[in-house]
């Protein structure tokens, strides 16, 4: 029998072998063996994730990808959601949809994140993809009920339809009427942000009474609770389920019919909604308490008491997101109560207010680092922290692989003895070795940095705000942090020396983002000339960077790296610095007369 | 610029001026002359925060600047964020007059949870006591009744219908005095 050499394999048996390698890293690796495999991979790509929508170009993913079924795509940078991020700053979805439309005809999903979505792109979507199935728009912003009444009526096929988070333009409850008669493909639903007070609940039935295959559906506030047992007794099959609102009036059958929906209810395994909760009405969800893994008590206005005896029902739960009402006390019987535990997320019932209103600590955070093993994923607001109850928790999970912790003030020292909590992190970044995702709070100085540039080598984002001293903090990050992706800094004192020295790990990286820093627009001028497969822009809406000195910080910064050049849609706050100086095309003719319209005072101080 | 002179021109502006603090918490005693007043600023926003915080009965400290994006919670949690009740219904102003008082006052009747509160801001406002309320003998131990006009044009004594009834078809307050009061039904014999 003669030998057969590996690469001697016809196309089609590699490409059917790729064809079992789903994950996009996987892919990529694939594609960089040999030219041959190059070749067979790109023409059997089918997902494609693209987690800056401006580090390449629609028209170069087409080209090296003819045959895509599905596009995730993410536009603005992570502070975005924090209102750091100027509106019209960009991200606009409408370019890739007009390429799409006709280069991949048979696209069936597209999932896009903190991107700007007009009517128009949906319409072009409803209108361009015969055989379009998943839509996913994830704290997207741009477009109106008027949109999506178009993706209704369009996508035949339609599977998901998932508004998570976005912000829309809710102008009538009537655009669910627009799913036709014969639609009864739907999987998955997620209305939960949307406003409008009505919501066109008989449309709503029918269309959850028609779909077989409806796993996923979560309502908005608008919906009551009196409403919802009828839903549950239409789609029994639910494994992921948000109520509307949690409240009603006082009547006694409202209870009985509503747990006895719930009992109907055999597969549901998620929960979330609880908008105005009534406690009364919660013992409706104790049949389907047992298989819970998940749920979201983050709009729950219930406080400590009613949380530990909904939670003490549900000993499967593996992801917990509640208000901190939960305090100290409901954290411990969680801990007690949900062995399986692997995310949690705190969030502040009054983070504006100066006064703690609620008795959580960093010691509700120890006694579930203590009691649940399995405890990867945490996000915690609070007010108070200790190096020590660092420590602790470090020692507890070294499995975390995402830990944020949000000290509300500001600076905030360890309490007990004053210090910077330098080694407290420390401790977290040098027990979890698998820790990919970093959120730092409270008083640090360079000395946290040091410890994360030398521990920290899984470390995929990093977000730091209020801390540091110096330079060398932001060194330590950027020469030791070896898997860094994104960096998002604001108001430390990191400047121009940091960044220079490690431009090159800059293109290693997604983006970095820095805000209030002192960073000059000398440094970023240097930058966006000499790197030229990054895109540095400066932001700043009160006055453009070149009428200031070299030497003054810049107010925003964002750098990425693209394979596209310097994007064409800029407003004219941002500024790409590139190897011809500071440039927007759109801002030199119209600049003067924008500003004078946004802020008047910059006009009367240079008169 | 221009309106603020106007506006201190006005005479006997306490009496007209908008304020932040609820019907029944004190005026200041200082004569602030308004919302405009530029001269004390601060002390006019921390002033209207302890009026708002009187009538709960408790202080809560001042909230302090804030500095944008922090902390880092996303907006739609922000608007979710419980403690208030969403607004969704128009507030009821009801003119409230008192025998003998020189002008009217003006209350948002949904703000009140019943009759007890009602009573209680009134009292606090006009500085009287209006005495125990009974379905057989109205207000008894006062000189004073509350009494309001219904839709129909009748003035009827205040609490012998349920609160929610009341708030819709009042179209006026006001607190009788003296012997009108007993003509009401206080104080039978």
């Amino acid at each position: 029998m003669q030998k057969k050499r590996a690469y001697s394999f016809p196309d089609e048996v590699l490409e059917h072998v790729f064809s079992f390698i789903q994950s996009g890293k996987d892919r990529n690796a694939v594609s960089m063996v040999c030219k041959s495999w190059y070749e067979i991979e790109r023409w059997c790509r089918r997902k494609v994730f693209i987690g800056n929508c401006y580090a390449v170009s629609p028209k170069m993913v087409i080209k090296r990808f003819p045959e895509v079924r599905s596009i995730e795509l993410k536009g603005k940078p992570h502070f975005a959601d924090f209102n750091l991020v100027p509106d019209g700053w960009g991200g606009y979805v409408l370019p890739w949809i007009v390429e799409m439309a006709g280069a991949y005809p048979w696209l069936e999903e597209i999932r896009l994140k903190r991107m700007v979505v007009t009517d128009e792109s949906l319409e072009l979507i409803a209108k361009s993809f015969k055989n379009f199935k998943v839509l996913v728009l994830f704290s997207c912003e741009g477009f109106s009920t008027d949109g999506l009444a178009a993706i209704a009526a369009g996508c035949k096929n339609l599977r998901e339809l998932d508004l998570r988070e976005s912000d829309v333009d809710d102008l009538s409850g009537h655009w669910l009427t627009h799913f036709p008669e014969t639609c009864t493909s739907l999987v998955s639903l997620n209305i939960s942000c949307l406003g409008s007070d009505e919501v066109s609940f008989s449309a709503l039935e029918r269309l959850v009474g028609r779909c077989p295959n409806l796993r996923s559906l979560r309502l908005n506030r608008a919906v009551s609770l009196d409403k919802i047992a009828n839903i549950l007794c239409l789609a029994p099959q639910l494994v992921d389920f948000g109520t509307g609102n949690y409240t009603t009036e006082l009547q006694p059958d409202v209870l009985s019919n509503l747990t006895a929906a719930f009992s109907s209810c055999k597969e549901l395994k998620s929960l979330s909604g609880f908008w105005d909760v009534v406690p009364a009405y919660l013992p409706a969800l104790y049949p389907v308490c047992s298989r819970l893994t998940s749920l979201n008590l983050s709009y729950a206005t219930i406080h400590s008491p009613e949380i530990i005896k909904l939670v003490s029902h549900c000993p499967s739960l593996q992801r917990l997101l509640v208000l901190d009402y939960i305090e100290d006390s409901g954290l411990e019987a969680l801990a007690s109560s949900c062995k399986d535990l692997q995310e949690l997320r705190v969030f502040p019932s009054d983070p504006f207010g100066v006064e703690p209103n609620v008795s959580l600590t960093e010691k509700g955070l120890v006694s579930v680092s203590l009691g649940c093993p399995k405890l990867q994923s945490v996000l915690y607001f609070c007010r108070q922290m200790t190096n020590a109850a660092l420590v602790t928790i470090a020692q507890n999970c070294p499995n975390f692989t995402r830990f944020r912790l949000c000290i509300i003030e500001p600076k905030t020292a360890d309490y007990l003895t004053g210090e910077p909590l330098d080694v407290g992190f420390g401790a977290i970044v040098e027990h979890c070795k698998d820790l990919r995702r970093l959120s730092l709070s409270g008083l640090l100085t360079d000395r946290v940095f040091e410890y994360i540039g030398t521990y920290a080598k899984k470390l995929e984002m990093l977000s730091v705000a209020f801390a540091g001293d110096s330079d060398l903090g932001l060194h330590h990050v950027l020469s030791g942090c070896e898997s860094l992706r994104k960096l998002e800094i604001r108001d430390c004192p990191f400047g121009d020396k940091a960044i220079l020295a490690n431009a090159a790990k800059l293109e290693t990286m997604r983006s970095l983002w820095m805000s209030s820093c002192t960073v000059s627009f000398g440094a970023c001028k240097l930058l966006g000339q000499k790197m030229h497969r990054l895109n540095v822009e400066v932001i700043d809406e009160t006055e453009p960077p070149c009428s200031r000195l070299e030497s003054c910080p810049v107010d925003k910064l964002y750098v990425y790296r693209s394979i596209s050049g310097p994007r064409s849609d800029m407003p004219p706050f941002v500024w790409t610095m590139d190897e011809e100086g500071d440039n927007n095309s759109n801002q030199k003719d119209f600049f003067f007369l924008d500003m004078f319209v946004r802020n008047n005072h910059y006009i009367s101080n240079s008169l | 610029m221009e309106n603020t002179s106007a506006y201190q021109n006005d005479l006997n502006l306490k009496a007209t001026e908008l304020r932040l603090g609820l019907p029944g918490t004190t005026d200041e005693e200082t004569a602030v002359p308004g919302v405009r007043n530029n001269k004390r600023p601060l002390q006019e926003v921390a002033a209207a925060a302890d009026e708002k915080c009187g009538a709960n009965g408790k202080s809560a400290p001042p909230s302090k600047a804030q500095i944008v994006g922090w902390p880092p919670v996303q907006s739609y949690r922000k608007n979710n964020l419980p403690a208030k009740k969403p607004e969704t219904e128009a507030g009821i102003y009801v003119k409230v007059s008192m025998d003998g008082a020189p002008y009217l006052r003006k209350i948002d009747l949904r703000v009140y949870k019943g009759y007890s509160e009602l009573l209680q801001a009134l009292e606090n406002m006009f500085k009287f006591t209006a005495g125990e309320y009974s379905e057989r003998e109205g207000y008894k131990g006062s000189d004073y009744a509350p009494t309001y006009e219904d839709k129909d044009g009748d003035w009827m004594l205040a609490g012998d219908v349920p609160w929610q009834m009341f708030i819709t078809s009042c179209k006026r307050l006001r607190i009788m005095k003296g012997s009108e009061a007993r003509g009401l039904g206080y104080g039978t014999v």
